[in-house]
């Protein structure tokens, strides 16, 4: 296929891609929009495997590469859970950062390939892009790595901190730069991979000090940095599509990124220097441990939850992080279920940072069958808790502490909340009394309006539905 | 007006239109192709660049919140489009050495084809509406 063919195959494919983001705008136009981002994949590889020059053994070996890795892929994605979502998605992101890394070393020891010079003489605007694209893509590979091992549990999700981090941080990014100056003088393959190592370490540095809640915003940010080192390749590479996938996906992450940060009311610097919670972090993270018991709450059964219940006309349900290490969004939809028999209103009001990605705690409930009509974003619900009869909040805890509202002291000050309080009703299934992710109290469990269920999420819900289910 | 009349009046204004293609195309080669020539072919690509940026921008403030986990493995996805330079790498074969970190980038971008289209997929099937009545 000639270049200019190829050309237009990858615009049509980059417009493709358009559409299929285009598509996530509403559920109903969202797998037609899916749908186009596969047929854009495949158009890009085709128009790619026609290009002039393709010998007939590369072919075979491409082919094979594809479906080794295919299988694989098919594979993994067709059985993972989701509630470990979020650990894919963080593997996910480490390849594609792996994967740019090894298309710049191919870049460098081919240079004719991707018409950018000739071995140990590429233009120097090439090798300028060729180290971005390389710097990005370890330091997505190896910050990705520890992500997915504290999102896996394969690590504590606590912070790792140590005297100088920042420092440290600080030295090996200038010494990056350095390093990526005197590669593109120089262009000699030892410092090619200095580079590469260099930037492994830092992307293994950059994320262990960051807490297990913070990992929304984590793996947004990978998300984003893995779209500009798929771009920083496009450049390498002068290929229109790679540029324009990066940006799109570059755009994606960083918008969600700041999506997550508004939501917890810190700035992407905060999180990023990290440290956050570290004094509770990892018990709260692991979804609660024990903590001290403290005396006068109200603490009830499950029958009582559920008398009450009954009784009432409009139940709110506040699901988070807990919710889903229990896996109790099934049986949260069976009491659903069975409260809207009842006659009652039932809906369910997500907080932008429940579950460790963005969108987790919608997808855990459309799983277990919850229209998402009745799921409502945190805007939207918050004027409804007034007119409540009760607010159901499982696994949840931070998010709805009136403290970010009222005390200025608080490390949760100015974060938007759930308004839980202004139901009649409040319930909160918790295990024990541990404080949240930031390390503290909710005022809200001393409350006269508050009644807690102590036990494990899944359980606790359980006992309820049969509760309902016998009277 | 009878048919003839009007087959006349069609070629000569197709004839015209002919003309006017003509002088088009030699005002365009005149004009256009030297400054074509003068531009950085770096300036297409950023331009282009910035201009994804935007359309990204827009695009992805436009998505509903509910589908932000989708929204994620259709952008892991295609950001493993970088599988297009690993297909050079490995195709053109000019070096052993490009050909093998071509293979690998070649697997481990199918890895996330594959798992990242086949993962949204299941995601979005589970938003149905279920609303009854």
């Amino acid at each position: 296929m000639a270049a200019t063919l190829s050309t237009l195959a990858y615009l049509v494919a980059a417009v493709l891609f358009i559409l299929a983001l285009r598509g996530l705008s509403h559920p109903t136009t969202s797998r037609r929009g899916n749908l186009y981002g596969m047929v854009g994949m495949g158009i890009a590889i085709v128009a790619t495997l026609l290009r002039p020059g393709m010998g007939g053994g590369g072919i075979g070996l491409i082919i094979l590469a594809l479906a080794i890795g295919g299988g694989a892929g098919a594979y993994i994605a067709s059985r993972i859970q989701m509630t470990a979502l979020p650990q894919l998605v963080a593997a996910f992101h480490s390849l594609v950062g792996l994967s740019a890394v090894f298309v710049a070393a191919a870049a460098f020891y081919a240079p004719e390939s991707f018409g950018i010079g000739h071995a140990g003489e590429i233009h120097g605007g090439s090798l300028v892009e060729m180290s971005l694209g390389l710097a990005i893509g370890a330091i997505t590979f190896s910050g990705s790595v520890i992500a997915f091992a504290k999102l896996q549990a394969l690590m504590s999700g606590a912070p790792i901190t140590f005297k100088g981090q920042h420092w440290l941080n600080l030295g090996l990014g200038i010494l990056l730069l350095v390093l990526v100056i005197a590669f593109v003088a120089s262009g000699s393959a030892a410092l090619f991979w200095l580079i590469a190592i260099l930037a492994f370490a830092l992307g293994f540095l950059l994320i262990i000090p960051i807490g297990g809640a913070d990992m929304p915003v984590v793996v947004s940010m990978l998300n984003s940095y893995s779209g500009w080192a798929a771009a920083g390749i496009g450049f390498t590479l002068s290929n229109l599509l790679l540029i324009v996938t990066g940006a799109l996906v570059g755009a994606s992450g960083a918008i969600l990124s700041y999506i997550m940060c508004k939501g917890m009311n810190r700035s992407i610097i905060n999180v990023l220097l990290g440290g956050f919670g570290t004094d509770a972090g990892g018990a709260a993270a692991a979804g609660g441990g024990g903590g001290g018991e403290r005396a006068p709450v109200k603490a009830g059964s499950p029958e009582d939850a559920a008398y009450i219940m009954k009784n009432a006309q409009k139940i709110i349900v506040v699901p988070g992080y807990g919710m889903a290490v229990a896996q109790a969004q099934q049986v949260l939809r069976e009491m659903g279920d069975l409260l809207k028999k009842e006659g009652a209103q039932v809906e369910y009001a997500i907080h932008p940072v429940a579950g460790r990605m963005p969108g987790h705690m919608n997808v855990l409930l459309a799983e277990a069958n919850v229209p998402y009509e009745d799921v409502k974003e945190l805007e939207e619900i918050n004027p409804e808790f007034a007119e409540a009869d009760v607010a159901f909040v499982i696994g949840a805890n931070d998010v709805t502490n009136p403290a970010a509202k009222t005390d200025k002291s608080s490390p949760i000050y100015g974060m938007p909340i759930l308004d839980v309080e202004r139901a009649k009703t409040v319930f909160f299934i918790k295990r024990g009394m541990a404080s949240g992710y930031a390390g503290v109290d909710n005022e809200l469990f001393f409350r006269p309006n508050t009644m807690m269920l102590f036990g494990d999420a899944k359980k606790v819900t359980q006992e309820i539905v049969q509760a309902l289910q016998r009277d | 007006m009878n048919p003839t009349d009007l087959a006349n009046q069609a070629s000569a204004t197709a004839q015209r239109a002919l003309e006017l293609a003509a002088q088009a195309r030699m005002l365009a080669e005149a004009h256009v192709a030297p400054v074509a020539a003068a531009a950085d072919p770096f300036l297409y690509l950023l331009t282009i660049f910035l201009l994804a940026c935007f359309v990204g921008y827009y695009v992805v403030w436009n998505v509903t919140p509910a589908l932000h986990s989708p929204l994620m493995g259709v952008t892991n996805a295609i950001s493993s489009v970088i599988v297009v330079g690993a297909i050079l790498a490995t195709g053109l074969g000019e070096s052993l050495a490009a050909q093998v970190f071509g293979f690998l980038a070649a697997a481990l971008a199918a890895v996330n084809i594959f798992g990242g289209f086949i993962v949204t997929r299941r995601m979005l099937a589970m938003f149905q509406s279920k609303k009854k009545g």
